[in-house]
C-alpha cells in the first residue's frame, strides 16, 4: 500500500507542544516524588589515572541528612554499565581511569544535603601517568578495541601512478551533547524484590538489563519507563545507565525511592561526548581532482572504555566516502584508549567525522589545483556502474546526489555568488568571504543488524479511542507525533483520538535504543503492523455481518465503510467488543534486505541512504579570526515526509548542532586531564545569534525507493552533517586571504583562534 | 528593621515565606516547595535560560517587568516584588486557551524536546508585555540571547513573536499587581533570619551605610549573578547578607554638570542604556555583555566590585576615565577605576566600605571611543579579550590616549607604554603600526580554556589596527553584512 492516509503527511504540531509551552510537560524530575524519596549525588575523581589508596567516607556518612553511601564493593551484582564490552565500572574499583569518574555515591534526604556531603570525602589516589590525547595513545599503542581496516585495490600502486599527490593531517574536536535536561533517574523499590525506574533514557531496555545485572537480579524484576527526555542526541543511549544503576543500588540498600539527578557540571565532567579525531591522509588524483587512490587513517579518542566506540568508529569508516566513489582506497580506523571520559554516541555516530575527513581531502585537492570545489566534488560523486559501490561492498542503488546538488546550486545561486564573493574579496582587505556547497549521503540502519527490530502495542478501547505503546523513546525528535499520525491514518481517525503512552519495558520488551535515526522507520512499521491486524479483524467482523468481502471494508474520516455500510469507527468498535473481537494487538518489524559480515567488513549494512546538501556563505575578520555565517541554503531528502514540519525542524536543528560542533563548541582539557569547559559558561553551544540571517530549508521531493514507512526517510542525524558547508566556507574565506594554491590549516572547531592561526599559516607564534 | 516573612506577589496574591534559608533560590522554591515544575533547571548558573521567570517592580507609577534567571535569585531578593512564571500565562488568555505567545510557539513548531521552552516563553513574554508594537526581529533575538535551545536552531522561536502579535492581545492585570506592590512597600525593612543566616535589605543609603559599618563581614548581594554561583556550584556557606535591591539612591542614574552618575545597584540594563546615551561607542558592549536576564538582575556596581579580570564593563569604563564613589559610614571618597583594582579579584575597598556610584566625566571634544569584545560566541560569552580605546584626536594628532584591556592580566588594566607611544604622534598608519608592535608585548596574558596567550597578544594589537582602519573608512565590521547575490 503506497498511498498515505491522512493525517500522514500533515504538518501537525508536536504531540506535546501544548504541554511544552505551558510547562505542563512532565520530565523525570518534574514527576511528584513518592513519599520518602531520597536524593543522590556522586563523588567524582579529581585524578585522571591512578590507584585509590584510601577512600575515607566517614565525614560523608556523618553529614546531615545522609542515609546511605555506596562504593564499588556495595554493588550487589555486576559493577558494570558498559553496553557492549564489560569494561565500564559503575563506581571506580581500585583504579581510577579519568578525572570526573564516580568513586562513590551518597543518598540523603535532600539534594542539597547529598551534594554537600559528597564533597566531604577524604580521597587519596596515587597518580599514575595519564594518556590524555589521541597522540598520547598512539605513541603508547593504547587502544580500547582492535584496529579495523577496509580496503579495495592496490592503494600504493594507485598513489604512485597518480599525476598529483597530497598528504595532510587534520584535527577535529569532540562535542558535548548539552541536552537541556541533564541525566536523571528515579528508582522506586517495589514488592517481592523488584524495582521500577523512571529514567531519561534513549534505551529503557538496556537500563532494565544493566540495572538487573548490577542488582544481581533478572530482567523481570526491573522495569523502566520514559515518557519524554529533555533532549538526548545520543548522550542518553548508553550513558543514562550509570545513573540509573546508582539510584537503583541506593534504592535497594535503603528500601526507599532514590532520585539521581546530576548537576550540570558533574554531568559534563562524568559523561562521554562525541569522539574527537586525528585524521591523516595520502591522496592521489588527476587534473580534474578525481581521486585515484586514497589512504586514510582515522584515529579517535575513545576514552577509558569501549562504550559504543566500536560501532561509532565503524560508522566513521562507512562514511569516509560520503557521496564520493573511492575506487582504490585503504581506510584504517584506530580506537584509542585514553584516561578521559568514555566517548559515546552523538547524533551522526561517527558519520560526521568520516565525512569531515573526505571533505577535507577534497577541499585540499581543490586548493592545490585551484579549481572550483563544487566541480571537484561533482567529479567524484557516486555515479553509474562501476562507480556505484562503496568501499565496504554495498551498491548505492538510490543515488540522487547529482540532481539534488544541481537543484540546490541553482536555487542558491552558487555560481554567481561565488563570482561575486571573489570580486568582494579582491576589494576587501580585512573582511573576507567564503562559500561552500557540501553534500551528505548517510546510511540508515543500525550497523549491528540485530538491532533493526521493533515492537508496538496498540489498544483500541471500546469507545473507539486508541492508545499506542512502542519501543521508541521521545527526546524531542517528534517520534510520538509521527507514530500518532501513522496509527491515526491506519484507523482513519483524527489524531485527537490517538494517544501515546510512556515508553515502558512492561508494555513492549527487548527494544533497541532510539538511535541511528531509526525510531520512526522501525517503530512506525511495528505500530502499523499492529493496527493492520486490528483493522483486519474489524473488517472481517463488518464483512461477516454484511455477508461481503473484508477487502472492501475501509477506514477513513472516522468512519468504517463498505458497500452499503457507513458507520462511525467508535460504533463499529463498540459492536465488535460485544461480539468478542480482540481490539488490541502487538506488531513487530524487522528491517529487510540488510546484512553485514563484521569479519570481512562487507555487506549491506544500510537499508537505504538519506541525501542532502547545503550551501553556506560566511565572512571572517582577518584581524581577529571572528566570523559570521551570512546565508545558508539546504535541500534535504527526507523521502516522502510523514510530518514535513517536524522534518524541517530536524533539519534546522541538526544543522545548527553541527554548526556548533564545527565552530564555537570547544572541549578543553587541562594538563591534569580535568575538563575545563564543564558548564555553559565556558562551553558555548550555538545561541540565537548563530542562526544564519538568511536560512532557506527545503525538502527534496524523493519518495524512498525502499518500502520504509510510507516511503519516508529517516531524518534525525543526516542534517547535522550539512553544517560541514559552514566549515568549508570558512576554509574558503581563509584561502581567500592566503596565497593561491595554499591549503588552509584550519582545525575544527573553527574558533577565532583557529581561524587566526590558519590565516597565519598554521601557527600564532 | 524588623523580623518578618519574605513577601512577594505570586499567583494573584501576596505570598509570605518563612522558614527557608535565605540562600534558597527562587528556582528551588518554585520546584521543590511549590511543586511548580514548569520552570526548569538546565545549568543552575544563569547561562541556559531554562529557569527564566519574570519579575515585576514598580518604577515610578509603572509596573516594570523583566526576565531574570530564577536559579541565581535568592528568595529574599523577591521581597516586595511580583513573580511570574510560565504557569501564569495561559490563565491570562482565559479558560482552555493558551497565551498568544504559547499558541504561536505551538503553531510554528517551535518546541522539540520542550525543556527549554518555558524559559523562552518567559523571555518572550517580558518583551511582549513591554512593547506597544510588534518587536523587531533584532529585539526578539536580543530578548532570547540568554536562552539556549539545543533542538530547534531558534528560527521558529523568533518567528513566534510576530505570529503572536497577529493574535488578540492579552496582558497582565497591572492595576492589581501595582496595588499589591504598594501594599508591600508599606512593610518595614526586611530583616530575615534563619538559623545562622540573615538577609537584611536596607531601605535607604543611610540605613545601608550604617548596616555596612555594623556588619563589615556581611556579603553584599545586589543581583546575585555571581554570588548565586557560590551557592549553586561551589556550595559555599554564606551567613550574613546585606541586600542592595531596596535602596532607591543606589539605583539612581543622573547627570551632574555633564558628569554621568550611575548608582551602584542600577541594573546593567539601566546602566548600559545611560552609558549608550552618554557615549554611543558603548553600544557594542551593551549588546554583548551577558544577556537580558543577567543584565536585568546584575548591577554595574556588582560587576565592578566583583573585580574579575574578564568583567566586560571595566575596560570601557577605565578608558572613559571613570571613577568610583566609595562610601564608608558618612565618609565618601573617589577613586579612579583603574586604581580600584589592586590584584586578582582584589579591590581598594576597606572593611565597611561599599561602592555608592560610578562617575563618568564629560567627554573631551574629538574623542574616539570603541570597546570591542572578542569571544567564541556572539551572545552571552565571557571575553577572551575585551579592548577599549579612547583617543582624543586634534589636528591629526593623538592628544590623549586611554587604552584598557580585560582578559590580558590579573586585573582590568591600561596599556601605559602604548599610550605613551601614541601621545602627541600623528594619527597615521606608521604610528599605529609602531604602537601595535609595542601593544603586542605590553601584556603577559595566560593560556587558558578560552585562548592562548599568543592569540590574546596578537588580537590586542589587531584591535588597535581595527580602530585605525575603521577610522580610515576601511570596512572592518562583520555586523550587518548581507550575503552576496
Amino acid at each position: 500500500m503506497n498511498t498515505t492516509p491522512p493525517p500522514v503527511g500533515a504538518a501537525l504540531p508536536h504531540e506535546s507542544a501544548h504541554l511544552h509551552v505551558t510547562g505542563e510537560a512532565a520530565y523525570t524530575d518534574d514527576l511528584p516524588e513518592p513519599a520518602g524519596t531520597l536524593h543522590a549525588a556522586p563523588g567524582l575523581s579529581s585524578v585522571a589515572h591512578g590507584r585509590i589508596v584510601s577512600l575515607d567516607l566517614s565525614a560523608v556518612r556523618a553529614a546531615p541528612g545522609v542515609r546511605a553511601v555506596i562504593v564499588a564493593a556495595d554493588i550487589p551484582g555486576d559493577n558494570n554499565c558498559g553496553a557492549a564490552v564489560h569494561d565500564d565500572p559503575i563506581l571506580a574499583d581500585g583504579e581510577v581511569s579519568f578525572h570526573g569518574q564516580p568513586l562513590f555515591a551518597v543518598a540523603a534526604d535532600t539534594r542539597d544535603q547529598a551534594r554537600h556531603a559528597a564533597r566531604l570525602a577524604q580521597v587519596e589516589i596515587e597518580a599514575w601517568p595519564a594518556l590524555l590525547t589521541v597522540e598520547d595513545a598512539l605513541a603508547a599503542d593504547s587502544h580500547v578495541l582492535p584496529p579495523v581496516d577496509i580496503s579495495r585495490g592496490d592503494v600504493a600502486a594507485a598513489l604512485a601512478s597518480a599525476p598529483h599527490r597530497l598528504a595532510g593531517t587534520l584535527h577535529l574536536g569532540g562535542q558535548e551533547h548539552f541536552y537541556l535536561e541533564g541525566q536523571v533517574s528515579l528508582a522506586i523499590p517495589r514488592e517481592d524484590d523488584s524495582l521500577h525506574l523512571v529514567s531519561s533514557t534513549q534505551h529503557p531496555t538496556e537500563i532494565q538489563h544493566i540495572v538487573a545485572h548490577a542488582l544481581g537480579w533478572r530482567m523481570h524484576q526491573v522495569s523502566c519507563e520514559c515518557r519524554r527526555m529533555g533532549g538526548g542526541f545520543g548522550g542518553k543511549e548508553s550513558q543514562a545507565a550509570q545513573w540509573a544503576c546508582i539510584a537503583a543500588v541506593l534504592a535497594r540498600r535503603t528500601g526507599k525511592p532514590v532520585k539521581m539527578r546530576l548537576d550540570r557540571d558533574d554531568d559534563m565532567r562524568a559523561t562521554g561526548k562525541r569522539h574527537d579525531f586525528r585524521i591523516e591522509y595520502e591522496a592521489g588524483f588527476d587534473a580534474a581532482g578525481r581521486i585515484i587512490g586514497l589512504k586514510l587513517l582515522l584515529a579517535s579518542r575513545c576514552g577509558f572504555s569501549a562504550d559504543l566506540s566500536g560501532p561509532i568508529n565503524d560508522r566513521a569508516v562507512f562514511h569516509a566516502d560520503n557521496a564520493y566513489y573511492l575506487d582504490t582506497v585503504a581506510i584504517r580506523s584506530l580506537r584509542c584508549r585514553t584516561h578521559t571520559v568514555s566517548n559515546t554516541a552523538f547524533r551522526g555516530f561517527g558519520g560526521p567525522q568520516g565525512m569531515f575527513a573526505i571533505e577535507s581531502v577534497i577541499d585540499d585537492i581543490t586548493r592545490h589545483l585551484q579549481l572550483d570545489p563544487l566541480a571537484v566534488r561533482r567529479a567524484n560523486f557516486y555515479d553509474a556502474p562501476p562507480r556505484n559501490t562503496t568501499p565496504y561492498g554495498m551498491t548505492v542503488e538510490d543515488n540522487v546526489i547529482a540532481p539534488l546538488v544541481s537543484q540546490l546550486a541553482l536555487d542558491a545561486g552558487y555560481a554567481p555568488r561565488r563570482a561575486a564573493i571573489a570580486a568582494f574579496n579582491a576589494a576587501s582587505p580585512v573582511i573576507k568571504r567564503g562559500i561552500a556547497l557540501t553534500p551528505v549521503k548517510f546510511g540508515i540502519s543500525f550497523t549491528a543488524t540485530f538491532f533493526n527490530q521493533a515492537g508496538a502495542l496498540v489498544h483500541v478501547y471500546k469507545d473507539g479511542t486508541v492508545q499506542v505503546s512502542h519501543g521508541g523513546t521521545e527526546m524531542g525528535q517528534g517520534l510520538h507525533t509521527k507514530i500518532r499520525q501513522i496509527v491515526a491514518g491506519e484507523f482513519g481517525l483524527p489524531v485527537a483520538d490517538v494517544r501515546l503512552s510512556a515508553t515502558d519495558t512492561r508494555q513492549v520488551p527487548n527494544t533497541s535504543a532510539t538511535a541511528a535515526s531509526s525510531g520512526t522507520d522501525l517503530n512506525g512499521k511495528a505500530a502499523q503492523a499492529a493496527c493492520r491486524t486490528i483493522c483486519q479483524r474489524l473488517a472481517a467482523f463488518v464483512a461477516g455481518r454484511l455477508g461481503s468481502d473484508a477487502g472492501q471494508v475501509g477506514f477513513a474520516d472516522g468512519q468504517v465503510r463498505a458497500p452499503g455500510f457507513n458507520r462511525p469507527f467508535a460504533q463499529v468498535v463498540a459492536d465488535a467488543y460485544r461480539a468478542r473481537v480482540q481490539l488490541w494487538d502487538a506488531g513487530f518489524y524487522a528491517t529487510p534486505k540488510i546484512h553485514f559480515d563484521p569479519t570481512t567488513l562487507r555487506g549491506r549494512p544500510f537499508y537505504y541512504f538519506a541525501y542532502g546538501a547545503a550551501v553556506s556563505e560566511v565572512a571572517i575578520d582577518t584581524l581577529t579570526g571572528e566570523h559570521r555565517v551570512l546565508r545558508v541554503d539546504i535541500l534535504h531528502d527526507a523521502g516522502r515526509p510523514i510530518n514535513p514540519a517536524i522534518d524541517i525542524g530536524q533539519i534546522e536543528g541538526g544543522f545548527m548542532q553541527g554548526l556548533g560542533w564545527l565552530t564555537c563548541e570547544e572541549l578543553v582539557f587541562g594538563a591534569d586531564g580535568r575538563l575545563l569547559t564543564h558548564a555553559p559558561s565556558t562551553y558555548k553551544i550555538p545561541a540565537v545569534s548563530n542562526l544564519p540571517p538568511v536560512f532557506n530549508v527545503r525538502l527534496f521531493d524523493n519518495a524512498n525507493r525502499e518500502d520504509a514507512i510510507h516511503r519516508s526517510k529517516a531524518v534525525g542525524e543526516p542534517p547535522l552533517m550539512l553544517a560541514l558547508s559552514v566549515f568549508f566556507a570558512l576554509r574558503d574565506a581563509v584561502a581567500a586571504a592566503l596565497e593561491p594554491g595554499a591549503r588552509p590549516q584550519l582545525d575544527a572547531p573553527a574558533t577565532p583562534e583557529a581561524i587566526l592561526r590558519a590565516l597565519n599559516g598554521g601557527t600564532l607564534t | 528593621m524588623s523580623e518578618r516573612a519574605i513577601s512577594f506577589h505570586f499567583r494573584g496574591a501576596i505570598r509570605q515565606v518563612e522558614g527557608l534559608s535565605p540562600t534558597r533560590t527562587v528556582l528551588q522554591y518554585l520546584r521543590e516547595e511549590c511543586h511548580a515544575t514548569g520552570t526548569k533547571e538546565g545549568c543552575a548558573e544563569g547561562d541556559c535560560g531554562a529557569c527564566t521567570v519574570v519579575i515585576g517592580e514598580k518604577r515610578g507609577a509603572r509596573l516594570q517587568l523583566r526576565a531574570v534567571n530564577a536559579c541565581l535569585q535568592f528568595l529574599p531578593m523577591l521581597d516586595g516584588k511580583a513573580l511570574f512564571t510560565v504557569e501564569d500565562l495561559a490563565p491570562l488568555a482565559g479558560t482552555g486557551q493558551l497565551h498568544p505567545l504559547q499558541q504561536a510557539l505551538v503553531d510554528g513548531h517551535a518546541s522539540q524536546c520542550g525543556f527549554c521552552t518555558p524559559g523562552f516563553v518567559m523571555s518572550l513574554f517580558a518583551l511582549y508585555e513591554n512593547t506597544p508594537d510588534c518587536p523587531t526581529r533584532d529585539s526578539v533575538m536580543e530578548a532570547i540571547s540568554g536562552n539556549l535551545c539545543r533542538c530547534t536552531g531558534y528560527r521558529p522561536i523568533i518567528d513566534a513573536m510576530p505570529a503572536a502579535w497577529a493574535l488578540p492581545r492579552v496582558g497582565i492585570e497591572r492595576t492589581a499587581v501595582l496595588a499589591a506592590l504598594d501594599e508591600m512597600a508599606a512593610l518595614p525593612t526586611l530583616e530575615y533570619r534563619i538559623g545562622e543566616q540573615c538577609f537584611i535589605a536596607p531601605r535607604s543609603l543611610a540605613e545601608l551605610a550604617a548596616a555596612r559599618l555594623a556588619m563589615p563581614e556581611a556579603r553584599l548581594v545586589a543581583g546575585a549573578t555571581d554570588v548565586g554561583l557560590w551557592v549553586t556550584k561551589q556550595l559555599r556557606p554564606i551567613r550574613d547578607m546585606l541586600g542592595l535591591g531596596a535602596v532607591p539612591e543606589l539605583k539612581a542614574i543622573h547627570r551632574d554638570a555633564g558628569t554621568l552618575v550611575i548608582g551602584a545597584s542600577a541594573s546593567l540594563t539601566d546602566a548600559f542604556a545611560a552609558l549608550v546615551d552618554f557615549e554611543p561607542g558603548w553600544a557594542d558592549i551593551a549588546r554583548r555583555f551577558a544577556a537580558p536576564p543577567i543584565r536585568n538582575a546584575g548591577t554595574l556596581g556588582g560587576n565592578l566590585a566583583n573585580a574579575s579580570p574578564i568583567g566586560d564593563s571595566m575596560p570601557g569604563l577605565i578608558a572613559l576615565d571613570a571613577r568610583v564613589l566609595l562610601r564608608r559610614g558618612e565618609r565618601l571618597r573617589r577613586v579612579p577605576l583603574e586604581d580600584f583594582y589592586t590584584g586578582y579579584q582584589q579591590t581598594a575597598l576597606e572593611p565597611g566600605e561599599f561602592i555608592q556610584a560610578l562617575e563618568l566625566p564629560p567627554a573631551p571634544a574629538g574623542r574616539l571611543f570603541r570597546c570591542w569584545k572578542i569571544a567564541r560566541r556572539f551572545d552571552q560569552d565571557i571575553s577572551t579579550v575585551c579592548g577599549a580605546f579612547a583617543l582624543t584626536l586634534a589636528d591629526g594628532h593623538v592628544g590623549d590616549a586611554r587604552i584598557a584591556f580585560g582578559g590580558m592580566a590579573a586585573t582590568p588594566r591600561r596599556a601605559p607604554i602604548t599610550e605613551a607611544l601614541l601621545l602627541g604622534q600623528p594619527w597615521k598608519a606608521d604610528t599605529v603600526s609602531d604602537a601595535m608592535a609595542v601593544l603586542a608585548e605590553e601584556f603577559t596574558p595566560l593560556d587558558d580554556l578560552r585562548a592562548s596567550a599568543a592569540y590574546r597578544r596578537q588580537v590586542a594589537a589587531k584591535l588597535l589596527q581595527r580602530l585605525w582602519l575603521e577610522a580610515s573608512g576601511v570596512p572592518v565590521s562583520l555586523c550587518g553584512l548581507e550575503p552576496q547575490t
